[in-house]
């Protein structure tokens, strides 16, 4: 991202990527007649923070030993990956029309070995963050300036490998790694809540050795500076990005019903309708 | 350790593995170490000492031992993952499927006193199963070394082949087999220690100098058995199992789970090409009480017993 831009620049730029994004994962859902639009919907302000702000790669050379990693660890939300790695240019824009087609590039769960752009095989939760650990590990032993950004679901916090791989990460003050929690408060069925229990979420991972923010998951102003990938750590940094399964879709919002349902044609003409700015 | 070196006495596979580690270590600091609270288990204090920025000790912890390695590897490192056998293929096996396998990581996972090494103390700790699960994902490279020598082979071709490996790496006492000066060891070749046309015996691991047994004892009643060692399970010879079967009589031996392990894989290829009486001597499933050397004769993998089978086979 150039220096130069002002602050309200880099917001302006982040927003209208994520706009791009959105409308794009939405239209995917909907042609392939499957996919994860809710959690799509939630993750998309983060990702376009990462990709069209803070992270340092270059698509043409996407294994390029210094970039710095992202792994989406909840691996279900294509749309809004692929989405978003094709606006950062490492595969054709038209790719994302094969979404889910058979023999497509584009498999429900992202595959390393054949899309560039992707760190790590995601798709059963819990697996992302002891892959970024690692990678963390290796930068940190090479005192590499690379940074590791791992953005999770709320929900696959239930999964027993995270908190193996927290304790890993707060033991070895692992500063170069930051894990994002997509806080949309929803898992496939019900609230986490419900389903069980995650808060006190910060606490939590403070118990673990590591540093925790929390903000607004859709205020880019707040996400900046929390994501920024210069800023002097000591510790992991945990960011619990309060999020809105849906965001921007009026129907879809807040609602669990939406993990993975599939628009209709009216819902999709009026999700176009709303995703306007 | 020269190729053509006859040793007497028996040997822990695990000293050629750490000895070969430190020495790659020492010339290529892309290697490093990660374990489960597995250090002295699987030998490496010493490694520990001369390398301690690169031993990655996650605590007992294998799903993140194992996502750990594949982050590591995508950091450019060479991660030997080291940890017994039994914990980190069960315990890890979805790891090693998705982080590993489907994601083609460079990751060499050492499976330390696989097969029934941990005897007594029971099917918890018995890895039999690992070869049919790590088999079934077709990517990844299985090697079952049979001796130190073979141990420290393995351990080289590992590092130097970009990919994921799987090393099995027994504790149990191993004689040095006695090789031609000009061994060598290669990932999806057999090596054939005995040649003979009446039989094959096909073995790997802890079960070859067995076999080695076997085929002396059955040429002193005349019957020349070829002794296969096929230390890469995957990939697998396909020649020289075809040619074991030209034979007309294959004995499989493995300190594992016949099914899906060596004997399956070896029918698999026999039954679609060249149909021939076999044998498969192994383990049946979960296993009763007992010392590795119990369990062993218990289940007929013995010199005698592969013998028997042998003769078994051919009527004699």
């Amino acid at each position: 991202m150039p220096d130069e831009l002002s602050f309200d620049d880099r917001i302006a730029h982040v927003r209208a990527r994520a706009l791009w994004v959105r409308r794009r994962a939405f239209r995917m859902v909907y042609e392939a007649r499957q996919g994860h639009p809710g959690g799509d919907m939630s993750a998309t302000d983060i990702l376009a923070a990462l990709y069209f702000d803070v992270m340092r790669y270059d698509p043409a050379n996407p294994r390029d030993p210094g970039r710095d990693r992202f792994i989406m660890s909840k691996g279900h939300c294509t749309g809004a990956l692929y989405s978003t790695l094709a606006a950062a240019g490492f595969f054709p824009e038209e790719e994302l029309c094969s979404y889910m087609q058979p023999l497509s590039r584009l498999n429900g769960h992202p595959n390393c070995t054949k899309l560039p752009g992707v760190e790590t095989n995601t798709g059963p939760l819990g697996h992302g963050v002891p892959v970024a650990v690692g990678l963390a590990i290796a930068g940190q032993i090479d005192k590499a300036d690379y940074r590791v950004f791992v953005l999770t679901g709320d929900g696959e916090l239930q999964e027993g490998s995270i908190w193996e791989a927290a304790m890993t990460a707060g033991h070895r003050k692992l500063a170069n790694l930051t894990l994002i929690v997509d806080r949309n408060t929803l898992q496939q069925g019900a609230r986490t809540e419900e389903t069980v229990g995650l808060e006190p979420l910060a606490d939590k991972w403070r118990a673990f050795g590591w540093d925790v923010a929390e903000c607004d998951g859709h205020d880019l102003a707040a996400l900046l500076p929390l994501l920024d990938r210069s800023a002097p750590r000591e510790r992991p940094r945990a960011i619990i990005a309060r999020t809105v399964k849906g965001k921007g879709v009026s129907f879809m919002e807040d609602q669990a019903s939406w993990h993975h349902g599939v628009p209709n044609t009216a819902q999709f003409e009026q999700a176009m309708r709303e995703l306007v700015a | 350790m020269s190729a053509a070196a006859t040793q007497t006495g028996l040997f822990d596979c695990r000293d050629a593995y750490v000895a070969t580690l430190e020495t790659l270590a020492a010339a290529d600091n892309r290697i490093v170490a990660v374990v489960n609270d597995s250090v002295g288990s699987s030998k490496l204090g010493k490694f520990r000492e001369t390398f301690s920025e690169r031993l990655v000790n996650v605590g007992i912890a294998e799903q993140n031992m194992v996502g750990v390695g594949a982050g590591l590897a995508n950091g450019g490192k060479i991660p030997f993952v080291s940890g017994a056998a039994c914990f980190i293929t069960a315990r890890a096996l979805e790891q090693i499927k998705t982080d590993i396998g489907y994601s083609d990581a460079n990751v060499k996972l050492c499976g330390i006193s696989s097969g029934v090494a941990y005897g007594e103390l029971g099917p918890t700790h018995h890895s039999i199963e690992d070869i049919a699960w790590l088999r079934a994902m077709g990517n990844i490279t299985i090697l079952v070394p049979s001796d130190p020598w073979e141990t420290e082979q393995a351990i080289r071709a590992a590092a130097a082949n970009e990919g994921p490996v799987f090393i099995r790496i027994s504790r149990m006492g191993v004689p040095a087999l006695e090789r031609p000066a000009d061994a060598r060891f290669e990932i999806g070749k057999a090596e054939v220690l005995r040649a003979g046309g009446d039989a094959a015996i096909i073995a790997n691991g802890t079960m070859v100098c067995r076999a080695l047994e076997a085929a002396k004892a059955l040429a002193a009643d005349g019957m020349a058995a070829r002794v296969v060692n096929m230390a890469s399970m995957a990939p697998l010879d396909e020649a020289a199992v075809l040619a074991a079967a030209e034979t007309g009589a294959i004995v499989t031996v493995e300190e594992g789970v016949v099914r899906g392990g060596l004997g399956g894989a070896i029918a698999e290829i026999v039954a679609q090409h060249t149909p021939c009486k076999m044998k498969m001597l192994g383990f049946p499933g979960f296993l009763p009480t007992g010392s590795a050397e119990f369990l062993m004769a218990h289940y007929g993998l013995t010199a005698d017993n592969i013998a028997a089978s042998v003769r078994g086979l051919l009527g004699r």
